[in-house]
């Protein structure tokens, strides 16, 4: 290990660097595919997972703390993340507030709750067993082992997902965000599908924070801002590199992006000629998502002033 | 069979845009019976096919479906016993969800929808069947997205979709109006057929007296909320687009006009 003799060794990655950022890639895919579920599926914009992300690291690891399973733990952390969404799904739907609005309650609410769960602004994470543990002393050196287990959890997941959303229900969840109204008159309860899709959303969020929380040793109640700018991050460079229309697909792109993002981040903050430190990462990912958001209208513009466009059906 | 009695809809209630859209609806509709709605713009013909499928909830008055009482049940509610067609063909269905997605969306109106799989190979090769029954050629693209069909291929496969769960009642608002007249009557034809062969209770909301009169077995007027006509049998039959132009300006107040500006209305 720590062998990779590089001759640039300003601008490269160590192998430890490497297999780091593919592990908070993964991490965090499972908040890409949260977002795919609020943003895309559902078209929902839900900046919940600001809040529900650290949420489920504090959940997590007050559990593991007070020697509860790893596994019941991280469940207990999801289900704490979609009791979140569910919040936000209730003041939209119920009480009729503005989606982007209602999310931004609940994810300034969250920050508060996460400090009483918690008990103070962060957790270190020692001694304690965490899923990560049996896996470790295998004869695999431990910064292999993280990505490993957690990519098994991803792939998991992105099997349930897809299978969950090729069924009656997960169908009637994505009409419901494709067009509500002929949704409703075949009978969909789209007020219902809106309840479990954000919850979903930020169950799988509460689950990535309970895996950051292992991971990485700590819990604290910062590591939730700009949750929602790396995860649409991870979509939209997702869609960039794997424009799938098939739903299995697109899940894999979330996890790509994810990946990806990651892996761009490190070398971008790896090359000094850049100049880019640790506490740009917001900046330089706002600014992407920023780009990202206003190509296709630019896109779009340049195309629709263009003289022949037979009858664009939309 | 649908039974309306005395329904009212306002909407705007209190404001100044206060609007009582329908003032006292009376019909009995039995089962199977193909019943055409005319009038002019703003009379409320929309406003009461939604009030039938729960859109809109009556303020007053009932409606029972097949003896049910569903005034106060939503539109999801209704949607096992109620199917539709719009106007718009992007309103009806699902652009970005494949041909065989939005049927099976269909398929599964009125039933608790699990996780089973909802395109499993047989519903499939039953969809494939059902829609080769349109004769265009759409068997074969059943893995398209919904958005690429033309709206005349959108509104025949909604018309099949209306017909996959078994349910009764078909609410049709205007559902050639976006259509280019060949378009319309290869629609209007299908529209027959289907409602024939599936003996359908059928609401169809149309701008075109001739349609109106041509089509179905029965024919109603809506004016300022109310039916102001209702027509059928003999007297129907012995009925033509003049007659009926006449009566409509009649309740217009004498004012002439032609069935072109209706169609365009
Ligand atoms: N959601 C609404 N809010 C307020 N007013 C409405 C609403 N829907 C319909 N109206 C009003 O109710 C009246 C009846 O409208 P409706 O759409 O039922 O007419 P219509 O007979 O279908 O007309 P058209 O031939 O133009 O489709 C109109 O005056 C309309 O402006
Ligand atoms: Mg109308």
């Amino acid at each position: 290990m720590g062998a990779s003799v590089c001759p640039f060794k300003s601008t490269a990655m160590t192998e430890i660097a490497l297999f780091g950022a593919i592990e908070i890639g993964l991490v965090y895919a499972l908040v890409a595919i949260g977002v795919y579920l609020s943003f895309r599926i559902l078209d929902f914009p839900d900046l919940t997972v600001d809040g529900s992300f650290p949420l489920g690291a504090a959940v997590c690891a007050v559990l593991l703390i007070a020697g509860v399973n790893p596994w019941l733990a991280s469940l207990s952390a999801a289900l704490a993340g979609a009791v979140a969404g569910l919040v936000t799904a209730t003041l939209n739907v119920r009480f009729k507030i503005l989606h982007l609005l209602a999310s931004i309650l609940t994810m300034i609410a969250l920050f508060s709750v996460n400090l009483r769960v918690m008990g103070r602004p962060n957790v270190a994470l020692l001694m304690q067993d965490t899923v990560l543990t049996p896996f470790y002393g295998l004869g695999i050196p431990d910064h292999i082992v993280r990505p490993l287990v957690v990519g098994v959890i991803v792939a998991v997941v992105v099997l349930l997902l897809a299978r969950f959303l090729a069924s009656e229900f997960g169908l009637a969840m994505r009409a419901t965000g494709v067009n509500a109204r002929m949704a409703r008159a075949q009978g969909v309860d789209t007020d219902g599908h809106v309840y479990a899709g954000i919850a979903l959303s930020n169950g799988l969020t509460g689950l990535a924070g309970a895996l950051f929380a292992q991971t990485n040793g700590f819990a604290d109640v910062t590591t939730g801002i700009g949750t929602i700018v790396v995860g649409l991050a991870a979509v939209i460079v997702g869609e960039t590199v794997l424009p799938a229309r098939a739903l299995a697909l697109a899940l894999i792109g979330c996890v790509a992006g994810s990946i990806l993002y990651r892996l761009a981040v490190q070398v971008a903050l790896s090359a000094d000629s850049i100049g880019l430190q640790a506490s740009d990462l917001n900046l330089v990912t706002a600014v992407l998502v920023a780009v990202a958001l206003i190509l296709p209208r630019l896109k779009a513009k340049a195309s629709r002033s263009a003289p022949r466009n037979p009858s664009a059906a939309k | 069979m649908i039974v309306v009695e005395d329904i009212h809809v306002t909407f705007g209630r209190g404001t100044p845009l206060e609007k009582h859209a329908l003032r006292g609806i009376d019909l009995t509709i039995p089962e199977g019976e193909f019943v055409t709605v005319i009038g002019s713009n703003g009379a409320g013909k929309s406003t009461f096919l939604g009030s039938l499928a729960g859109d809109v909830l009556a303020e007053q008055g009932r409606i029972s479906i097949d003896g049910t009482d569903v005034t106060r049940w939503d539109t999801p509610r209704r949607a096992g016993l109620v199917a539709r067609v719009f106007q718009d063909p992007m309103a009806g269905s699902c652009a970005a969800l494949t041909i065989e997605e939005n049927m099976a969306l269909a398929a599964a109106r009125g039933r608790r929808r699990g996780l089973g799989l909802a395109l499993g190979s047989d519903r499939r090769r039953g969809f494939r069947d059902r829609i080769a029954e349109l004769g265009l050629g759409l068997e074969n693209r059943l893995h398209d997205r919904m958005g690429l069909l033309s709206g005349g291929q959108r509104q025949a496969v909604s018309l099949l979709m209306a017909t996959l769960a078994g349910s009764k009642i078909l609410l049709l608002d205007e559902h050639t109006a976006a259509l280019d007249p060949a378009t319309a009557d290869f629609v209007l034809d299908l529209t027959r057929r289907i409602v024939r062969d599936n003996r359908l209770t059928t609401l169809m909301v149309t701008h075109s007296m001739r349609q109106a009169l041509d089509y179905g077995d029965r024919t109603l007027m809506l004016h300022e909320g109310r039916v102001v006509l209702d027509v059928a049998g003999d007297e129907r039959a012995g009925l033509d687009v003049p007659h009926l132009l006449a009566l409509f300006a009649k309740q217009r107040g004498g004012v002439e006009i032609s069935d072109d500006s209706l169609l365009i209305g």
